[in-house]
């Protein structure tokens, strides 16, 4: 069976930046609080009229850039959102059509934070079945339409973009890009991370979660290293999804990896649920911590209580 | 276990975890007024503690455990 790899990859971050001095305005937080106990500086809020769909097309278009193919050559789009505004149309057939990708199989998938990385695996399953040649995988997020602005336990912390990876075949004889996916759920859980009626606001037993992640993903993270036959460290970088710095940092020290490779995009980007991992790639590129052709780890992991992590080779 | 393996074994994991140095790990010592550790830092200490000692501290009672005595006093109740 042939191998999948990603080909390029890009990110959209809306253009309204929110300080933490400026949300210590409107609830009773401070920046030296929020930058202690999230790592976060700065986040980015998009516009009222902006939406899933725009910033999805905005980083498709990026990672469509960055792969060399043409819109004709993707078959199928897959965009990871817990947080689109209406439940039909899906955000995937907009998308593609606005990117002029000519009726791909289009559609979107919920798995929260850990969307990108389940998404990132269907696509690959998808080439290598053959039921797809190259798959445009976007994970795209307005948390902040589902915040409650009073709340200061979840306003500090959410926040909007996209992010998108073109995943394809490796060549023959090339060694596949993308390791076998583990994933997994814990529904025991599924109160620990919330959003309650139509347009409830979302709600996370903060101390609960914190504990589930710097615990049981380590060991998720390291079974995925092993099915790609890989260590952590082999792994030049670190992308987990960009919960809280907290907690990245505690799963990178568990598995022994150095700060300098772990990826921390959330400090001036926010949680942006499964936008949160293709950004950091972006992220990582630009500050030019990437080294291509070598393997990276991501792992996702959120509400449902939900969680995938697979490495992949750095395009 | 003696309390005053406990403690060290505490102090070396607060030391990973916090970086604040061994030495300062007194079993007087506060976490929050006098060690500056949050709750999020005790969650991590809590579960290192987990491992080392093979006791398990669940949040409920970790919001009770104010000094390092008292969790040196916790895990040798529970070991």
């Amino acid at each position: 069976m042939i191998g999948t790899k990603i080909l390029g990859f890009g990110g959209y971050q809306p253009d309204k930046v929110v300080t933490n001095d400026d949300l210590a305005k409107i609830v009773d937080t401070s920046d030296e609080w929020i930058r202690s106990r999230v790592g976060i500086q700065s986040r980015r809020v998009a516009r009222d009229d902006e939406t899933v769909e725009d910033m999805a097309e905005a980083a498709g278009a990026k990672a469509l850039a960055a792969s060399g193919l043409e819109p004709a050559e993707v078959d199928l789009v897959i965009v990871a959102t817990c947080s689109p505004v209406v439940p039909l149309p899906n955000v995937a057939a907009t998308v593609a059509y606005r990117l002029g990708i000519p009726a791909p199989g289009a559609y979107d998938l919920n798995a929260a934070c850990a969307g990108f990385c389940y998404a990132l695996s269907a696509a690959s399953d998808a080439v290598r079945a053959g039921s797809a040649r190259n798959v445009l995988v976007i994970g795209s997020e307005k948390m902040t339409s589902w915040i409650d602005w009073t709340d200061r336990s979840t306003c500090i912390i959410f926040a909007d973009g996209a992010g998108a990876a073109v995943v394809g075949p490796s060549g023959p004889g090339e060694p596949a890009g993308i390791g076998p996916v583990v994933w997994g759920s814990a529904g025991d859980q599924a109160h620990k991370i919330t959003i309650t009626g139509r347009t409830g606001a979302l709600t996370q037993d903060g101390q609960a979660v914190f504990r589930w992640a710097t615990t049981a993903m380590a060991p998720v993270a390291l079974e995925a290293c092993r099915r790609a036959g890989v260590t952590p460290a082999d792994i030049t970088a670190f992308v987990p999804h960009q919960a809280n710095l907290r907690i990245i940092e505690a799963i990178a020290r568990r598995l022994g990896i150095p700060r300098d490779r772990v990826a921390d995009d959330i400090i001036h980007a926010g949680n942006t649920s499964s936008a949160s991992i293709p950004l950091a790639l972006s992220r990582m590129a630009e500050q030019g911590r990437l080294q291509p052709g070598t393997p990276a780890l991501l792992i996702a992991f959120g509400a449902g209580l939900s969680y995938a992590s697979q490495v992949v080779t750095v395009p | 276990m003696t309390d005053q393996e406990i403690l060290s074994g505490l102090a070396e994991i607060i030391e990973e975890i916090a970086g604040t140095p061994a030495d300062e790990v007194t079993p007087a010592a506060n976490f929050v007024d006098d060690l500056d550790i949050d709750s999020l830092s005790m969650v991590e200490i809590a579960v290192a503690a987990q491992d080392k000692f093979g006791v398990e501290i669940p949040d409920e009672q970790l919001k009770d455990l104010k000094t390092v005595q008292d969790v040196v006093n916790f895990v040798s109740k529970n070991s």
